[in-house]
């Protein structure tokens, strides 16, 4: 039988009041009330059991009565109103529909198949153009689910049907260039020709055509995902600097530059070198005390955020904890950071292209798959930031990250020859498999395709239940080796580890999630939770009991052995036998042509200026700076009980802190600071200086609250535009090239990185590129948390200082931004006096010298005094701004972004020691803190520039985001 | 004194053990995390141990509804033992999602002919939030978890967790029976002026409640994330305190069996 559960809320409709809302901001109208009048939710059961028993399972499990009322109905029935059911696409990850299977059974109630819905009821003939955006846009996302008009149809919910093994040669060896390039093209393989016609020779030696699975495995191994073939590439680049040209070839850039200068920094450090794995494993690891090692990562997941915001955040987050978890042998995650960059929320729905989602449904969506995996995972999200740009309305980015902590005995690993390989955690569907397509709309799928294709929803208690199992079988010693599977599945994760020995693999021993997937699609499907394991054999029963233990599915999936060849097999047929040196060292190098015109500064054109008081207003309302407490309060950013310094603070709990404080043992007092730093905008103008101010950025937020400059490590992402257009790729080579010299002359190594390059959209009459984006993410030890410092004013009576020198850089600033204008110059990094500042800066504040301290990032001095006095609740007169930023006029005084300044709040009994710590390096007394709650700020004429209530700075900041 | 031994269970999803066991251990006690499936295989086991503390997180995803699907299990497995296990003058904590279960398990008040009486709903503002709230006991509650706590300043970290009672007169009926042990209040400790001092929608600003016997609590705030003086979101600005407000709330349970 199949049954309908049917559940409606008893009062407030919360879901019709966020979909008609959603309605009538996409069309600026008030129809939405008209096209749903209410909602429910429900289930589909599917199982030998009367109506009673349906009944049963609705009371004592799907419904609460106390605030819900339920029914049960077969499935088809019409209950007299018209209502549109959104179903999930057969083969979409339903993680409600797996519990109510597994807590069914705990009930003794025998179910077969469960599915979830959500329904909304409304009339039948709504004007298409409105149906159109409530089914498409509303009520269901297209990559994922599907609306059904009016009943349910009586179908069985079953997915898949067994699949016949039939063996796939593909036939190469003869084929020309275009047939080659119309191959790779159209297998999806996104080889180039010369990679083709190496494929080719590689098999024309081996006197065979290669199998559909070897072409595949050739295909990911050499990915640009995989492989970061164009980063490790050749590039001849070309710089073009007041017509003088200058050509360096780079053999291989990041090696040459970000990893380099991490290589030149640990022969610096000596015997101090506290980098213990570095762009080595999944993510980079320094020290941390005796007993633990900190380890970080951050990834993108771009492409999938832009089809199906919530689904591709939340597999971006789920992917990016598996990275520490897959390091060494296993580090136990201690926090997440997360970074988007969106187009902004009110955009124009009427001007959205073709395809592209709204910007305000995208941000939901993100911050939402965020939340639901993070605070799931028991991880808090702790820092991060979103930066709004039109550019990035088509290809939005999110970047999540990870840290970790791992034992200092555990960061060693190597599969051994006679390991099982040994796949834990989520079973393997056709989730993430190139080509997929979502071509069933039927709520019953006979046909061989299971959708989610391009888009995976995760489920985080698949993966926290592997976590767990990870770190007791870790602590027992009982693998040699693990790696996560994310791109390019086990073909990419045994691939890797079997890189130095050889691996044997009977795919037809992968658990599945459904019948029907060929053994090519086994190999590469990357289905999320799954990590894999080289066990010895010895060892194996007791893993397999700890798994079992916890209700974690483990399978040996094959051997290690030491052949140098990957070997796949199905049901004993040989599949794919390919030499791993092949596949790790075959690849053909890329060779790519990079050129970036520098251009000198032109004086600031276009806009109108705007008085000083209004700017600060303003750029405080901005998207990019306003408050971001309705995303931060979504995350839990406490559990674990390890937080030291949150991510809002002040005397409200609601300022915005520049970083956070993580104690990751519990007891311990040492502490772990994060921070990012990124402006794109500063890119437009160049991109050598954006890469040096955001590294300057992410440095000085971690100083800002503790961190020990001297302990830093950084980590880049790069998010760019289509490389094979030489100035964009020109623009990413010099950002790397300010990566490695500001790296060096800071002493902070790089210890990780990613890059995700082609984010372009194209339609038929619109490009849109996204600005080249780097993000930098900076984790930095704090010996003791008990001197941690914040962002807000503490007490009356103190004197404020500003730290570093401002000078006339508006270029690229906020207050270019809200006025209009372009041009100028871009904030600069002094990077022989920047390293001299942070580490005077460290010394104050563990000396007990700063009350509070706020680095200057957009919008300058006004909005940093600003944030600083109305999340303290202590106003502020600053009185002396002309002496110490002199030479410049009030506006850039104000609101220059110049890079390495700070405000601190200082006793007036500590000036004199503060001053002497900082010998020789810009500090100059700007202010003093006052009991009025009011910010004010005179000019150099003497007169007030600035005399604001805190209050109604603090509105203006508070009001674009308070959701 | 006897130290005593807790009993902090681990269910798929459970994500506030390692903290719920530092709190404990700070208190004094021995703490051990237990899977509920090593449970289900000998529910005896339960009786090694004197507290039985269920964390918070996510267990089994909160799929259907927040603890639901832990709170079937309590139901379905380990009903017999809890109930001996209370009975025998022991004592259970369940924080947040391990309120949220033993609550749905029926543990704090039993369901009657008509179903289950209270439950712990959607937050009214429609999200999940982490935001440090203030809390009074009321004055003559039953639960030894309180002895001698008036106030408490904690973190609520939740989706659901408003106090939501079938009908008015099991509202009055619990407070009535000193069953209503916790309240959301203002900063000084007074009535709250409605959100965010109750910051989920509870009915009679409710935030955790004890049995009959007193002696099995639930509360939706996080007692074990103020354990550390360090903890406290504004310790920059008024200093490190001796300890974190939580604590007590542990000591309480471990005293409770020196007595």
């Amino acid at each position: 039988m199949l049954w309908e559960v049917e559940i409606r809320p008893l009062g407030l409709d919360g879901e019709r009041e966020r979909v008609c809302d959603e309605f009538d901001l996409l069309t600026h109208s008030q129809r939405g009330a008209d096209w749903v009048s209410s909602s429910s939710r429900g289930f589909l059961l599917e199982g030998e059991i009367d109506r009673a028993a349906a009944e049963q399972l609705m009371k004592d499990l799907l419904a609460d009565l106390v605030v819900e009322e339920a029914s049960v109905f077969e499935v088809g029935h019409t209950s007299g109103t018209y209502s549109f059911t959104v179903l999930l696409k057969p083969g979409v990850m339903d993680p409600v529909a797996e519990s109510v299977l597994g807590a069914a059974a705990d009930l003794g109630v025998p179910l077969k198949a469960v599915r979830t819905f959500r329904r909304y009821f409304g009339p039948e003939n709504i004007p298409s153009a409105d149906q159109n955006l409530l089914f498409r846009k509303v009520l269901a996302n297209d990559a994922i689910e599907q609306v059904i008009l009016g009943p349910l149809k009586p179908e069985h919910l079953a997915l898949g049907k067994p699949y016949a093994f039939k063996k796939t040669i593909v036939p190469l060896r003869n084929l020309g260039d275009d047939e080659l390039v119309k191959l790779s093209k159209e297998g999806q393989l996104a080889l180039n020709l010369d990679e083709m016609k190496t494929v080719q020779a590689h098999f024309k030696e081996q006197d065979r055509d290669p199998t559909d699975v070897e072409l595949e495995t050739v295909a990911q191994t050499w990915s640009e995902h995989c492989s970061h073939k164009t980063l490790k590439g050749t590039i001849d680049y070309t710089e073009i600097n007041g017509g003088q040209r200058k050509t360096i070839r780079y053999g291989n850039l990041l090696k040459e530059t970000i990893f380099g200068a991490t290589q030149e920094l640990r022969k610096r450090f000596g015997a101090d070198d506290w980098c213990v794995s570095v762009f080595a494993d999944n993510a980079g690891v320094v020290t941390f005390d005796e007993n633990f090692h900190a380890c970080i990562k951050v990834e993108t997941h771009n492409h999938p955020s832009a089809i199906e915001p919530y689904g591709g955040a939340n597999t971006g987050l789920g992917g990016v904890i598996r990275d520490p978890l897959g390091t060494g042998l296993g580090a136990k995650p201690i926090c997440n950071t997360d970074v988007f960059c969106f187009a902004n929320p009110d955009f124009p729905p009427d001007d959205l292209p073709t395809g592209v989602i709204h910007p305000r449904r995208t941000m939901i969506g993100v911050v939402s798959g965020v939340r639901d995996y993070g605070n799931r995972m028991g991880i808090p999200t702790v820092n991060g930031a979103i930066v709004f740009d039109e550019r990035y309305l088509a290809n939005p980015l999110v970047f999540c990250g990870t840290l970790g902590i791992i034992p200092v005995d555990k960061v060693e690993k190597a599969s051994k020859p006679g390991d099982y390989i040994v796949a834990v955690g989520g079973r393997t569907g056709r989730d993430g498999i190139h080509g997929a397509t979502f071509s069933s709309l039927e709520l019953t799928d006979e046909s061989e395709t299971v959708s989610g294709g391009a888009v995976q929803i995760g489920n985080a208690i698949a993966e926290k239940k592997v976590l767990d199992v990870i770190l007791q079988a870790r602590d027992l010693g009982l693998y040699s080796a693990i790696t996560d599977c994310g791109a390019g599945g086990f073909s990419s994760a045994v691939g890797e580890m079997g890189a130095d020995l050889g691996a044997s693999v009977q795919l037809e021993k992968c658990p599945l999630k459904y019948a029907g997937l060929s053994y090519t699609e086994i190999w590469i499907s990357e289905s999320q939770e799954r990590m894999v394991l080289a066990v010895p054999p010895k060892n194996w029963p007791e893993l397999q009991a700890l798994c079992a233990g916890e209700g974690v599915e483990a399978a040996i999936i094959g051997t290690f052995e030491n052949t140098g060849r990957l070997k796949l097999s199905y049901q004993g047929e040989p599949v794919g036998d390919v030499a791993m040196h092949f596949l790790h060292d075959g690849r053909p190098t890329t060779a790519k042509v990079a050129e970036y015109e520098v251009k000198s500064a032109t004086p600031a054109t276009g806009g109108t200026a705007m008085p000083p008081a209004d700017a600060l207003l303003k750029i405080l309302g901005s998207y990019s700076v306003c408050s971001k407490e309705w995303v931060i309060r979504q995350y839990d950013h406490e559990v674990q009980g390890g937080s030291v310094i949150k991510p809002l603070t002040g005397v409200m709990n609601d300022g915005p802190s520049d970083a956070s404080v993580v104690m990751p043992v519990l007891g311990s007092m040492k502490g772990l600071a994060v921070a990012c730093g990124l402006n794109p905008r500063y890119g437009d103008l160049d991109t050598y200086h954006m890469a040096a101010t955001a590294i300057d950025e992410a440095v000085r937020n971690v100083v800002a609250v503790g961190g020990n400059p001297a302990r830093t490590a950084i980590l880049d992402n790069f998010c760019w535009g289509n490389v094979n257009d030489p100035a964009i790729l020109g623009s990413l080579v010099r950002t790397s090239e300010a990566c490695r010299d500001v790296a060096l002359a800071f002493g902070t190594p790089f210890v990780s990185g990613k890059d995700s390059l082609n984010n372009q959209y194209t339609s038929a009459n619109r490009k849109i590129s996204i600005p080249g984006t780097l993000l930098v993410t900076a984790m930095a030890h704090v010996d003791d948390v008990r001197q941690c410092v914040t962002m807000d004013l503490k007490e009356t009576g103190n004197e404020l200082y500003l730290v570093g020198t401002t000078k006339d850089e508006l270029g690229g600033s906020h207050y270019h931004l809200i006025t209009g204008q372009t041009g100028g110059q871009v904030p600069t990094v002094d990077v022989s006096t920047a390293p001299k500042i942070f580490k005077a800066m460290h010394s104050a504040i563990t000396g007990g010298l700063i009350r509070s301290c706020h680095d200057l990032s957009e919008g300058g001095f006004a909005v940093s005094i600003a944030e600083m006095a109305f999340a303290g609740k202590i106003g502020a007169d600053i009185t002396e701004l002309t002496t110490a930023a002199p030479g410049i006029d009030d506006t850039a005084r104000l609101f220059s972004e110049s890079a390495t300044r700070f405000v601190i709040e200082v006793k007036p009994a500590n000036g004199a020691a503060l001053k002497k710590m900082f010998d020789g390096l810009p500090l100059a007394k700007v202010g003093t803190t006052v009991k009025e709650p009011r910010l004010r700020i005179a000019g150099a004429d003497g007169e007030w520039l600035v005399w604001a209530k805190l209050d109604s700075l603090k509105e203006a900041w508070q009001k674009p985001l308070r959701w | 004194m006897a130290t005593p031994s807790v009993l902090i269970l681990r269910a798929p999803g459970a994500n506030c053990d390692m903290e719920a066991q530092f709190a404990f251990e700070q208190a004094g006690a021995v703490a051990k995390r237990i899977h509920i499936n090593r449970l289900r295989e000998n529910p005896a086991l339960l009786h090694q141990y004197q507290i039985l503390m269920i964390p918070g997180g996510f267990s089994f995803g909160d799929d259907v509804a927040a603890g639901k699907i832990l709170a079937n299990q309590l139901t379905a497995f380990l009903s017999d033992e809890l109930r001996k296990f209370r009975d025998r003058e022991k004592l259970i904590l369940g924080v947040c999602n391990g309120f949220q279960a033993i609550l749905k398990a029926g543990l704090l008040l039993p369901s009657d002919e008509e179903g289950p009486m209270v439950t712990l709903a959607h937050n009214t503002q429609g999200k999940f939030e982490d935001r440090w709230i203030h809390l009074a006991t009321v004055p003559g509650n039953k639960s030894p978890f309180l002895k001698g706590i008036n106030q408490m300043y904690l973190p609520i970290a939740h989706g659901e967790g408003n106090f939501v009672c079938r009908k008015e007169w099991i509202l009055k009926g619990l407070e009535q029976a000193g069953q209503v042990v916790l309240r959301y209040a203002s900063p000084g400790g007074g009535a709250p002026n409605g959100f965010p001092d109750n910051p989920n929608g509870s009915q009679g600003d409710i935030a955790g409640v004890c049995d009959a016997s007193g002696r099995v609590m639930g509360l939706m705030p996080h007692p074990e994330r103020h354990i550390l003086p360090t903890q406290h979101p504004r310790w920059t600005r008024e200093g490190l305190k001796k300890e974190g407000d939580g604590l007590q709330l542990f000591r309480n349970a471990v005293e409770f069996f020196a007595e």
